[in-house]
């Protein structure tokens, strides 16, 4: 086990506290910036999705995860990032332009629904948010002189300083890293300056944190414009790297698909949000894998215990017919919720500390370090 | 002139009152303490003047600024920090992050200075790490430093809040029971502490307190308060003998 021998107050501001951090992100960047001369088409277009998701996720995490704002409405700024950049394309704006255009606006938007906002807590601002995506969807489909309404928007092949950027090319799969790695440092970097510890302050008790002089409801307007801002970043590489978007893709279950991200990944930190993305990205082929095959199988059990050939097609057609229902995706997600909630509230990284913890520990390690504890001190009244 | 005045200040939920036109004044580098039944209107007062709740009527001045109207974040830019009855620490959150947080109405830095973490946020960050050590040392603190709050017993937790209070450099604290849950050994300390406050910092001392060994040893005046109104008011010994007192805590 390492013990840290702290002599500055810079130890504690610094990104990373020991040589081992150094070590660990200089290998997992290396690693990073090897994989598109290594790995398949396959692979790097699914990681270029986790750098999209994993992006998202960061902010989200700054307001759910750090401000404790929860929102359904994140597929609607990932949707107005995405628009947006394609409706400036149209008029060849020029890649760095309409990329920061597309943040910007979608950081307004998100500051705005932040105002009514303020006056909502817990499940009646998740019902807020969840309205507003389903007005941007609406606008989306409806407003067709912008956004060709359900026909969708084709997202031409971008084009930096007359260079065209394939979105299956390294170079596609370097910016969405690029943009990842600025996200999190610029997160960190918030973190641990005063704008950060408000909003964690704002989740843990905006009583307290208004008689500390903080600002609450600037700052919940902060978080929701940054959050919303880094959402319609990741928007406007969604828009490319799909290459063509309508109204369709920007559902209720995306926005639910980001609050797996940060819940399965860990809701306080961003290496949960990065977890998450990669858990997320990795389960869509999985379930489509289980899809195909999951009813076949079946039946070979079936017919080894003794199934008659006629009962064991009737077995794999009736599995294949629950396999392929409407809205079964939605189900398992919510299942997948539902068991990380009860089971592992601190997510993947959360388990990851814990596996860590018993072999520094080891074997001193107790199961009770990570029990849970009741407080019944804290009082909601004067929210 | 008072350093800090409440006048006819009242607090109705509908028919109660839990407030009821009490006026009373905090004189510069005294400890002014409020005592008082359950239910007298003790905290509500201190939601009052953290803004918590806006007054149904009355005035309170700071430093002969009516403050009635500002809103409840600018009240600790003010000068005017408080503790809380029932502990309102940041839980999920390190005991030294909790204590830069009361540091925040000192904060000058923008929002992309920290996004890029500029070093003039650096250097911030370290005048106010500073501060916040000079409070851990007053205060005993230094081994819970990275401790996260969550796993702290509550005697800790409760010195932690006045810790974090006082890291905003208060010219006023209002502490609501700073020795409730506390041992007898704590409660020492807590006393030896809140004259600290007077002797050393010279900070104004308002707080609501039960322990009357407390309340002895550190006010300089007390107000004594039953069912929103001002029953008593002078030296501890002079409210404890007043006969409106006893009735109120021992019944007629």
């Amino acid at each position: 086990m390492r013990f840290l021998f702290k002599t500055d107050y810079e130890d504690d501001i610094r990104l990373m506290p020991h040589s081992g951090y150094l070590v660990t992100y200089g290998v997992l960047l290396a690693l990073l910036a090897v994989a598109p001369f290594v790995l398949s088409s396959y692979i790097m277009s699914q990681l270029v999705f986790v750098c999209i998701y994993a992006t998202v996720g960061v902010g989200l995490m700054i307001l759910t995860g750090f401000t404790g704002q929860a929102s359904l409405g994140h597929a609607a700024f990932l949707a107005i990032g995405a628009y947006t950049a394609a409706f400036l394309q149209q008029y060849n704006v020029p890649f760095p332009v309409y990329f920061l255009a597309a943040g910007l606006l979608t950081g307004v938007v998100g500051a705005l629904v932040g105002f009514p906002a303020l006056r909502l807590q817990g499940i009646y601002l998740v019902i807020a948010t969840i309205s507003f995506a389903f007005i941007v969807e609406e606008i989306l489909a409806r407003w067709e002189s912008v956004t060709h309404g359900n026909e969708g928007m084709r997202v031409k092949t971008m084009q930096v300083f007359g260079m065209a950027i394939s979105r299956d090319s390294p170079t596609f799969y370097f910016l969405c890293l690029g943009f990842l790695i600025l996200t999190i440092v610029g997160t960190l970097n918030l973190l641990r300056s005063p704008t950060g510890r408000a909003f964690v302050a704002i989740r843990d008790s905006e009583t307290a944190a208004r008689s500390m002089g903080i600002n609450v409801s600037l700052y919940k307007v902060k978080s929701f414009a940054i959050s919303a801002a880094i959402t319609g970043f990741a928007g406007c590489l969604f828009a490319h790297k799909l290459s063509f978007i309508s109204p369709e893709m920007f559902t209720l279950l995306l926005s639910i698909e980001f609050i797996i991200v940060i819940l399965i990944g860990g809701s306080f930190s961003l290496h949960g949000a990065v977890l998450g993305a990669i858990f997320l990205v990795m389960i869509d082929p999985l379930l489509t894998y289980l899809k195909d095959d999951l009813p076949g199988m079946i039946a070979g059990v079936a017919s080894t215990f003794g199934a008659g050939k006629e009962s064991a097609s009737h077995i794999q057609d009736k599995a294949a017919a629950i396999a392929s229902a409407n809205g079964l995706k939605g189900a398992i997600y919510g299942l997948i919720i539902v068991l990380f909630v009860l089971f592992e509230p601190l997510g993947l990284y959360g388990r990851w500390l814990k596996i860590k913890l018993f072999f520094q520990l080891f074997p001193l390690y107790k199961r009770a370090t990570f029990k849970r504890q009741k407080i019944y001190v804290k009082s909601e009244r004067n929210r | 002139m008072s350093y800090f005045r409440a006048e006819d200040l009242s607090l109705h939920f509908g028919g109660l009152k839990a407030v009821d036109a009490v006026s009373f004044a905090v004189e510069k580098g005294e400890i002014l303490s409020i005592i008082g039944p359950n239910g007298a209107g003790k905290s509500s007062i201190f939601n009052l003047i953290s803004r918590i709740y806006p007054p149904t009527s009355g005035k309170i001045y700071f430093e002969d600024q009516d403050i009635t109207q500002q809103p409840a974040y600018e009240i600790a830019g003010l000068g005017i920090a408080r503790t809380f009855q029932n502990i309102e620490l940041f839980e999920n959150a390190t005991m030294l992050s909790n204590l830069l947080v009361g540091r925040h109405r000192h904060s000058t830095t923008q929002l992309w200075q920290e996004l890029l973490f500029l070093p003039s946020v650096r250097a911030h960050e370290k005048a106010h790490r500073r501060r916040v050590e000079q409070v851990i040392e007053f205060l005993d603190l230094e081994v819970y430093r990275d401790k996260l709050i969550s796993g702290l017993p509550y005697g800790v937790r409760k010195v932690i809040e006045l810790a974090r209070a006082l890291c905003s450099e208060p010219k006023l604290i209002l502490l609501d029971e700073p020795s409730s849950g506390l041992n007898v050994e704590e409660t020492g300390d807590m006393s030896f502490w809140i004259r600290d406050l007077k002797t050393d910092l010279g900070i104004t001392v308002l707080m609501v307190e039960h322990d009357m060994s407390l309340v002895n040893r550190v006010s300089d005046r007390v107000i004594a308060l039953n069912y929103g109104k001002v029953i008593a008011m002078g030296s501890p010994s002079e409210v404890q003998r007043h006969p409106d007192v006893v009735a109120a805590y021992l019944g007629a």
